[in-house]
C-alpha cells in the first residue's frame, strides 16, 4: 500500500458521503464570511433557513470598507455603505461570530482567519472568495467558493465537490538575497501558467518552503488560485505550531496537546504519490515584476519586457501584443525603466506584519516620489506595526498609513487608479481594470513596491538594501 | 433553477484566452444585483464594450447579430480569477445559457451550473473551429444537447463533450442544491457526531 498525501489525509476525514459517480459531500469545519457574501445571506433569508453551525462561522467586512477614515460615511458610494452595514445585521440575525467595522480584530478575511486561530491545521475550510487558498499555509484544506455555495455551506455545513488531482511543487535550495515568497510564487506561476494547477490541489514542499515563515507561506498559498488551483497547502511543522499556539480560537491546554498529536500525523507520507510533480531550483529566483495582464506575465526586475516578434507561438504573440498595448509598454523595454504613478502595499497577499517590516526597511530615511498607500491587513497588524514604529517610518517617508481592508486591490472603496495610471502593487491580480478602469497594475513584493515608491520606477530592491 | 436539456441559439465568438471574471464583470459592479434593476445586462464585458466616455466600442458583443447571441464560444481558461457569482448573473441577464470553452476556471465552472448556465468543455481545436465559423457566418446557430452530451456546430458537425454525472442530473432537472443535500441529513448527523469526537479539540 502506498502512503497518503497531506491532502488525502484531510480530505478523507471530511467525507460525509460519496456517490458512485465520485461526487463527495464534504463536511466543512469552519467558514469565513465577508461583506461581499451579502447575497448568500439574502438567499438564506429567502429560503427561511438558519445557519447550521453559527459557532463555526466567522464574519468580517473587508472588500468595501473605507481605508482613509473610520467614518463609514466617508465611503463615496451609498451602496458600499449599505453592504458594510449589512454584515452586522446578518451576523446578529444568524448568530455568527463577527469582527465588525471599528473592531481592532477586523481586517481582510484571509488575514483575520490565521491571526485569530480560526484557521488551524487539519481543517476543511471555505470562504466565498477565491483567495481562500491562503489558509492552506497552515496545513488545512481551504478553498474559495461562489455565492450559491456559500449559502449551501451556511445552510448545511457541507459542500458537494469532486476530489481534485494532487500536485507537488518542490522548491529546493536557499532563497537568494532580496528574494521573497512573492517572488517564489510569481516564478512558479510563470513556469506552470495560470491554468497550470487547474483541477489540482497543490502541496508546496522542499527546503525553501520549509524555511519560509508563516507569513511567507500565506503569501505563497494566497496566489495558488492565480496558478489555476483552488488549494495550496504546506505541511504543518514547528513554524506552524509556534504561529498557532495561544491564538484566540485555537485549542488550548489539554485540547492543544490532542490537536498537536493529530496534526503531527498529517504531513504526506514518504511514499505518497502525486499526480504531478514539479521541481524548482531556488537559485534562479530573484525579485519579480509582472508586465502584462496575467500573473504569469512575470519577469525578473533585471530583465526586459518581452518582444512579441521573438515569440514563435502565434496565440502567445498576440496575447503579448495586446498586453503591451493595454499596459502602455514597448517591446524590449528594461523593466527598470518603467515609471510608476502609484504604489499600493497591502491585500491578502502581502499585508501582514512581516510584509510591512520589509517595506518599511526600504522606506526608512528615504522619501517617496509618488503616492504610496500602506494598508495593513487587519486592525491587529496595524497596532503591531504602530508599536514597532513602522507607521512613523512610512509617514516620514511620505507614504500614507491607512486603515485595514482590501482597498486598492479591488478598488471597491474609492482607492483606485485613474485610466492610464500605473501601479506597483503587492496584490495578486494584474487583470485589466482590476484597480480601476484603464488602470495598469504591476505585481511585486512589498520591498519592491517600497523601492518603486522611493525611486518612482521599478528598481532592483537589492541595490537599495546594499546601500545601507 | 431553470432546467437545461437542449438549447439552440446564435453563438458569439470571444477570442480572449484567460478571460478573467474582471473582464466578464468589473468589480465595481459587484455591489449591485440583477434584482436592483437598472440595466444589469450592460455590465457584461463592460470595460471591453464601453470606452471611458461610455460610448460603445467595436467589441464583437456590441455588434449585430452577435448582440443577440445566447451561446458564447470562448478560449482557454474562461472565467479564471475571482469567485464572483455575478459573472454568471450577468450571463443570465443577457439570456446566455451556455459557454463553450477548452477549459474553465474551477470556481466559475461550478457557479455557472447553479444558475442553469451549461459550461461545455470541448477540445481547443474544436473551439477554435467553432469560433472561426461564427466569425465567417455572423448569426450562425449552435445547438447544445445535454441529454446526448453533444454540441452541433453551424456546419452540422457534432462534437461530444463530457460532464460529471451528478452535475448533469442537477442541470437536467434544475435541482436546487440545498434541498437535495438535505436528503442526506441522516448521513450528516451520523458523520458530524463521529467527527466532533475526532476533532474534539475544535
Ligand atoms: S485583498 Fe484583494 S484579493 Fe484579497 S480578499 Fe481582498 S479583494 Fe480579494
Amino acid at each position: 500500500m502506498t502512503g497518503k498525501t497531506l491532502f488525502e489525509k484531510i480530505w478523507e476525514r471530511h467525507v460525509v458521503t460519496e456517490r458512485d459517480d465520485g461526487q463527495t459531500l464534504l463536511y466543512i469545519d469552519r467558514h469565513l464570511a465577508h461583506d461581499g457574501s451579502f447575497n448568500a445571506f439574502r438567499r438564506l433569508r429567502r429560503l427561511g433557513l438558519p445557519v447550521r453551525r453559527p459557532d463555526q462561522t466567522f464574519a468580517t467586512p473587508d472588500h468595501y470598507v473605507p481605508t482613509h477614515t473610520a467614518d463609514l460615511d466617508g465611503l463615496p458610494d451609498p451602496k458600499a455603505r449599505e453592504i458594510v452595514k449589512a454584515i452586522d445585521a446578518n451576523a446578529a440575525d444568524f448568530g455568527v461570530h463577527i469582527f465588525p467595522w471599528g473592531d481592532r480584530r477586523q481586517g481582510i478575511a484571509h488575514v483575520v482567519g490565521p491571526e485569530q486561530g480560526i484557521t488551524l491545521p487539519g481543517l476543511m475550510m471555505v470562504c466565498g472568495d477565491s483567495h481562500t487558498s491562503t489558509h492552506g499555509a497552515l496545513g488545512c484544506l481551504a478553498f474559495g467558493i461562489g455565492a450559491s455555495e456559500v449559502a449551501h455551506v451556511l445552510a448545511t455545513q457541507t459542500l458537494w465537490q469532486r476530489r481534485p488531482k494532487t500536485m507537488r511543487i518542490s522548491v529546493e535550495g536557499t532563497l537568494g538575497f532580496g528574494a521573497t515568497a512573492k517572488d517564489v510564487i510569481l516564478t512558479i506561476i510563470r513556469e506552470i501558467g495560470t491554468a497550470g494547477g487547474t483541477g489540482h490541489a497543490i502541496e508546496y514542499a522542499g527546503e525553501a518552503i520549509r524555511a519560509l515563515s508563516m507569513e511567507g507561506r500565506l503569501t505563497l498559498c494566497n496566489m495558488t488560485i492565480e496558478a489555476g488551483s483552488r488549494f495550496g497547502i504546506v505541511a504543518p511543522d514547528e513554524t506552524t505550531y509556534r504561529y498557532v499556539e495561544g491564538r484566540p480560537f485555537a485549542p488550548a491546554g489539554e485540547k492543544w496537546q490532542r490537536a498537536l498529536a493529530f496534526w503531527k500525523t498529517l504531513p504526506s507520507d514518504a511514499d505518497a504519490r502525486f499526480d504531478r510533480e514539479v521541481v524548482l531550483d531556488c537559485a534562479t529566483i530573484a525579485p519579480m515584476v509582472t508586465w502584462g495582464n496575467s500573473p504569469q506575465d512575470a519577469e525578473q526586475v533585471t530583465g526586459r519586457v518581452p518582444d512579441p516578434a521573438a515569440e514563435a507561438d502565434p496565440d502567445r504573440r498576440h496575447a503579448i501584443e495586446q498586453a503591451l498595448d493595454y499596459m502602455g509598454l514597448t517591446a524590449g523595454q528594461a523593466i527598470r525603466d518603467i515609471a510608476v504613478d502609484k504604489v499600493f502595499i497591502g491585500a491578502c497577499t502581502n499585508a501582514r506584519i512581516e510584509d510591512l517590516r520589509a517595506a518599511a526597511a526600504v522606506a526608512k530615511g528615504r522619501r517617496a516620489k509618488v503616492q504610496a498607500l500602506v494598508v495593513p491587513g487587519s486592525g491587529l497588524v496595524k497596532e503591531q506595526a504602530e508599536r514597532e514604529g513602522l507607521d512613523r517610518i512610512f509617514t516620514e517617508a511620505g507614504f500614507e498609513w491607512r486603515l485595514p481592508g482590501c482597498s486598492m486591490c479591488v478598488a471597491n472603496n474609492g482607492d483606485m487608479l485613474k485610466p492610464g495610471e500605473r501601479s506597483a502593487s503587492t496584490s495578486n491580480r494584474n487583470f485589466r481594470g482590476r484597480q480601476g478602469p484603464g488602470g495598469r497594475t504591476h505585481l511585486v513584493s512589498p520591498a519592491m513596491a517600497a523601492a518603486a515608491a522611493i525611486t518612482g520606477h521599478f528598481t532592483d530592491v537589492r541595490e537599495l538594501m546594499e546601500e545601507r | 433553477m431553470e432546467p437545461f436539456t437542449t438549447f439552440r441559439a446564435v453563438g458569439v465568438p470571444i477570442d480572449i484566452a484567460n478571460c478573467d471574471t474582471d473582464q466578464i464583470i468589473p468589480a465595481r459592479f459587484l455591489r449591485y444585483l440583477p434584482e436592483d434593476g437598472g440595466g444589469y445586462d450592460r455590465y457584461l464585458f463592460h470595460d471591453l464594450r464601453f470606452d471611458a466616455a461610455g460610448d460603445e466600442t467595436d467589441f464583437i458583443y456590441n455588434r449585430a447579430p452577435y448582440r443577440d447571441a445566447r451561446i458564447l464560444v470562448a478560449d482557454l481558461n474562461w472565467g479564471c480569477g475571482s469567485s464572483r457569482e455575478n459573472a454568471v448573473y450577468v450571463l443570465v441577464a443577457n439570456g446566455i445559457r451556455s459557454v463553450i470553452a477548452p477549459s474553465f476556471g474551477d470556481i466559475h465552472y461550478n457557479n455557472c451550473m447553479k444558475h442553469g448556465v451549461l459550461p461545455v468543455r470541448l477540445e481547443r481545436a474544436a473551439c477554435d473551429r467553432l469560433r472561426r465559423q461564427l466569425h465567417d457566418r455572423p448569426g450562425a446557430e449552435i445547438a447544445v444537447d445535454l441529454v446526448a452530451q453533444t454540441v452541433t456546430g453551424p456546419d452540422g458537425d457534432v462534437y461530444r463533450f463530457e460532464i460529471d454525472a451528478f452535475d448533469k442530473e442537477r442541470m437536467l432537472k434544475g435541482l436546487d442544491d440545498i434541498a437535495l443535500t438535505r436528503q442526506y441529513d441522516p448521513q450528516f448527523e451520523a458523520f458530524e457526531k463521529k467527527h466532533r469526537e475526532l476533532y474534539d479539540w475544535l
